[in-house]
């Protein structure tokens, strides 16, 4: 991938050749896929993944829903011959979906940037305004029916406050996230 | 005994009763647990899944206050989310020898700096090692005799780092059950995953897990939880996995704390069972039941007397 930076153009690491680089060691055991939970709702096993990253099919991977249904359970990483690092690996193409903005998954992709939006804000997650943002994003009216009940027994227990989202305060955590962008920029 | 103590967001929110008996059962064991002033989220599940820079940021945020705060100990935290969010700061800072002056750098922003002293620990390794399941035994007042408790750790206290127990087939948790006069279901699901963030983002999946371990469970009375996520996963969808899988799967969960609280003789509004979903009939017969032969047993002495 070529980017255009302050010295001109320049050949950027591609970021999916650099998750292969971590586990080229695979040899396709398949103990990874033996040991998660998961891999039946998943298209691609886990094996097979780690077949495609290494071949960097990144159509694909980019496609499948394989790695938004890792629950980091880390069975895979525990018990893989090799000892890769393969729930790290599950994380950085999440990572990399949602900023390639290839989102596949908007549920997953929208909570996970609503979540860390409200800890911007406020420092501690607030339950009530996160999941009241979070269905905002989805701009799916169906989509929050799945999560009533669970809300309103939550609510009828006193665990979720009522408090008015505060759409305009500055974030607590500004100065830190402004700084993780600046020195995620730079490398 | 001293800690500091990081609580994480559940337990302000979805999680009160997990914090309410943390404090209270640490109080009556004899430790003290210092706040972590002006702590802030760790990032849970989503950090990562967005900024590994940010992912390690936030955490390390926290173990730099404590630093601040020049008291020697160790940080308890009970969430296993937390606790492998902060872990790994000092995991892979080890590993990566210019990673920790790039946080600092970050962290510098609102002049804070981690130097990777305060060791994190969780709050079943600090009962299990510091405290002990002798120290547990002299503290129990009312037996928890004839409850069997299905010992659960979920993963991301045990894995991937193998700190206090077995990450595949963990025991750590089987002496302080016992010590408290229960018994211990025999499964083989304790390690098995809740299905944990997916419940909010694949919730068929979710489902299907905590599902798995609910008829594992079967023929316990209560379900013992070291985690919040764990605990919301298997207590709320009780109702619909039951449905599904036609058949009454409802069965008690609580916080190993509660447990520990109940049979140390907390009162249970100070456990806050009340907000535990799922704290169902049976256990409920079986506290109030020993409550009274307590009683009884009371009163007899007393009368001797
Ligand atoms: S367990 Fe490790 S070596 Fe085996 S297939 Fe999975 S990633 Fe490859
Ligand atoms: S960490 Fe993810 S991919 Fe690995 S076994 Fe667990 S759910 Fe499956």
């Amino acid at each position: 991938m070529t980017v255009q930076t302050q010295n001109g153009p320049h050949e950027a690491p591609d970021p999916l050749a650099a998750i292969g680089e971590n586990i080229k060691a695979c040899m396709q055991c398949g103990t990874c896929t033996g040991s998660c939970a998961n891999s039946g709702a998943m298209d691609y096993t886990p094996r097979e993944l780690w077949r495609m990253v290494q071949l960097g099919l990144s159509d694909e991977i980019f496609a499948s829903k394989t790695f938004w249904l890792c629950s980091s359970c880390y069975f895979c990483t525990l018990r893989c011959p090799r000892g890769l690092p393969l729930t790290e690996a599950m994380a950085a193409l999440k990572r990399l979906a949602i900023a390639q903005g290839k989102w596949k998954e908007k549920k997953s992709t929208k909570f996970y940037l609503t979540f860390l939006d409200n800890v911007r804000r406020y420092g501690r997650v607030r339950e009530m305004d996160l999941m009241t943002r979070y269905f905002l994003s989805l701009k799916n009216p169906l989509t929050p029916m799945g999560f009533t009940p669970l809300g309103v027994k939550l609510m009828v227990k006193g665990k979720l406050s009522m408090q008015l989202p505060n759409l305009f305060s500055a974030g607590k955590l500004d100065a830190l996230y402004r700084k993780v962008r600046e020195v995620e920029g730079r490398s | 005994m001293k800690y500091f103590y990081y609580p994480g967001c559940s337990l302000e929110g979805t999680a009160q009763e997990y914090d309410a008996s943390t404090r209270a059962v640490m109080r009556a064991l004899g430790a003290e647990l210092v706040a972590v002033a002006d702590w802030t989220c760790c990032g849970a599940s989503a950090g990562e899944a967005v900024s590994h820079l940010l992912s390690l940021a936030l955490p390390a945020r926290n173990l730099a206050l404590a630093e601040q705060s020049a008291i020697d100990a160790d940080m308890l935290v009970p969430c296993s989310a937390c606790y492998l969010n902060l872990k790994k700061v000092e995991e892979h800072t080890r590993r990566d020898g210019t990673l920790l002056a790039t946080i600092n750098e970050v962290l510098a922003e609102e002049g804070l700096s981690c130097t990777n002293t305060v060791k994190v620990r969780h709050l079943l390794d600090v009962l299990a090692r510091d405290i002990g399941a002798r120290t547990v035994q002299a503290k129990v007042v009312r037996p928890l005799t004839g409850v069997t408790i299905a010992p659960y750790y979920g993963c991301q206290c045990l894995r991937p780092y193998e700190v206090f127990d077995d990450p595949q087939q963990p025991t750590s948790m089987e002496p302080l059950i016992e010590a408290l006069g229960a018994t211990v279901l025999p499964w083989q699901m304790g390690a098995q995953c809740c299905g944990a963030g997916l419940m909010t983002t694949k919730k068929e999946t979710a489902l299907e897990r905590v599902s798995v371990l609910l008829q594992a469970a079967r023929g316990a009375d209560c379900i013992a939880t070291v985690c919040p996520m764990c605990q919301m996963n298997l207590d709320s969808y009780q109702a619909k996995i039951s449905r599904m899988n036609a058949e009454n799967l409802a069965v008690s969960v609580l916080y190993l704390p509660q447990l520990m609280g109940l049979a140390f003789g907390l009162p249970e509004k100070t456990l806050k069972l009340h907000l535990n979903f799922a704290y169902a009939q049976s256990l409920k017969g079986k506290m109030s039941a020993l409550r009274h032969a307590a009683e009884a047993q009371q009163t007899a002495v007393g009368s001797e007397q």
